[in-house]
């Protein structure tokens, strides 16, 4: 029986090819095998979204897919959906209104903001409440993070 | 933490996964969106020998309306069923249900089948299945059987899945004419699993209840069909009586355990708070 797992990924656009052990999770292998320390390590039972990770376009748990899972997939990270300035507004509006303290939380919660305008450009401040509830901030609690995410969707409304 | 050792094999095909499931019996576990498998690995409260990654079969993540009932892969993910307009159409209890499931990139993961198959006491999509209905098509390399939702749950994360067979589908009824539906949950934050919860189904007409099912989550070792207050409630009009007999109904349906959210008298109280809700739910 293998215990070891051969992927091909896309990570930020650039083809990875690596063999894996079996029980690596996707953001132990971004981090440790990748080098790429933007997505964080909070819990490792899906509860505080540190590790908020894109597979293929979505949202996910890197805590809760194995690396072997996304052989074939595009994993988008903190690092190349902050290069490539698509939420470059967000983090501007995250900083200018301390909406991050120590920043652990913020890769994570910037991914789900950003999946959240994607999907709903206009949501209600209960609808930003109620998307981003799987991510914790234990630093400025979330009054700043709402209004934050609330003053992008409204800037990005084409004028 | 980190998950113990094990080996994993990506399948392409139900028969593959035939073969490696006849080949490690209980040592092997299905993958499926991995939302509770994965978190139970982390923490090593289970440490199967092989995950068997079923993500890639083709043909099981499809929601097809046919003759009176919708039909849904076991991979259909939960994210998928919010946006999909044949559930929203005729399987409204589903809808009310899948946005209680914990949160949203939890949700672009999670699968049906896999909450079904994991039987989790305090999960909604069981609850769903009992009251609305719902039978599921399992299947191992010689046969293909139906269970019934009412049959399916047998315990604390125990179904009546054998070993060697994988959950491939679920049929739901479409809502009859004048069947209406209500789905109350309650939780200390969003997202978190329910303290209690129900998932109430009946047809109702002139305010009477006909056909009536609920189904209490978070109140036992299963997902509980009220017989006793369904009984009380088949063929009533909707009254404030009628409501306080149904909430009294319940002592000899449900007895919750202890847990950290609070005392058995406490479940038993929010119990018959969200019965009332469900119940005014329904006739609105």
């Amino acid at each position: 029986m293998e215990k070891n797992v051969d992927i091909n990924v896309t990570v930020n656009g650039q083809s990875v090819s690596r063999r894996v052990s079996a029980r690596t999770n996707l953001v132990d292998f971004i981090r440790y095998e990748l080098e790429l320390t933007g997505s964080h390590v909070g819990c490792e039972h899906g509860v505080c979204g540190a590790c908020t990770i894109r597979v293929d376009g979505n949202i996910v748990r890197g805590c809760l897919m194995l690396a072997a899972q996304v052989d074939g997939a595009n994993v988008e990270t903190i690092e190349g959906v902050s290069d490539g300035g698509e939420i470059s507004d967000l983090q501007d509006e995250f900083l200018k209104r301390n909406a991050l303290q120590c920043g652990f939380c913020t890769p994570g919660f910037l991914l789900t903001a950003q999946e959240l305008l994607s999907e709903n450009p206009n949501p209600s401040r209960d609808q930003i409440r109620e998307f981003i509830s799987g991510n914790y901030c234990r630093c400025t609690g979330y009054q700043a993070i709402v209004d934050a995410i609330e003053t992008i969707s409204i800037q990005r409304k084409p004028k | 933490m980190k998950p113990a050792p094990f080996s994993y094999m990506r399948v392409k095909s139900l028969e593959e996964a035939f073969d490696l499931l006849e080949e490690y019996g209980d040592d092997a576990r299905i993958l499926s969106g991995g939302q509770s498998l994965m978190p139970t690995l982390n923490m090593r409260l289970s440490a199967p020998k092989v995950l068997i990654d079923i993500n890639q079969i083709d043909g099981l993540s499809d929601i097809e309306v046919n003759n009176g009932k919708v039909t849904l892969g076991a991979l259909v993910r939960h994210n998928q069923l919010i946006s999909s307009d044949i559930v929203t159409k005729h399987l409204p209890l589903i809808s009310k249900a899948v946005p209680h499931i914990a949160h949203h990139a939890i949700r672009n993961r999670g699968t049906i089948g896999g909450s079904i198959a994991f039987a989790d006491p305090a999960a909604e999509l069981p609850a769903v299945a009992k009251a609305s209905g719902f039978i599921f098509t399992v299947k191992n390399r010689n046969e293909e059987r139906k269970i019934e939702a009412e049959d399916f749950f047998l315990g604390l994360f125990e179904t009546n899945l054998k070993e060697t067979e994988i959950l491939i589908a679920i049929e739901a009824p479409t809502l009859q004419q004048n069947e209406k539906t209500a789905f109350v949950e309650l939780s200390r934050r969003q997202g978190d699993y329910a303290i209690i919860g129900l998932a109430a189904q009946s047809i109702v007409e002139n305010s009477v209840f006909k056909n009536v099912r609920l189904a209490y989550f978070g109140a036992g070792d299963k997902p509980i069909m009220a017989k006793q207050a369904i009984n009380l409630l088949e063929g009533k009009s909707y009254s404030e009586e009628v409501v306080l007999e149904a909430q009294k109904a319940l002592e000899a349906d449900l007895s919750p355990m202890d847990d950290l959210n609070g005392p058995p008298e406490m479940k038993m109280h929010l119990a018959r708070v969200i019965t009332a809700r469900a119940l005014a739910d329904l006739i609105s």
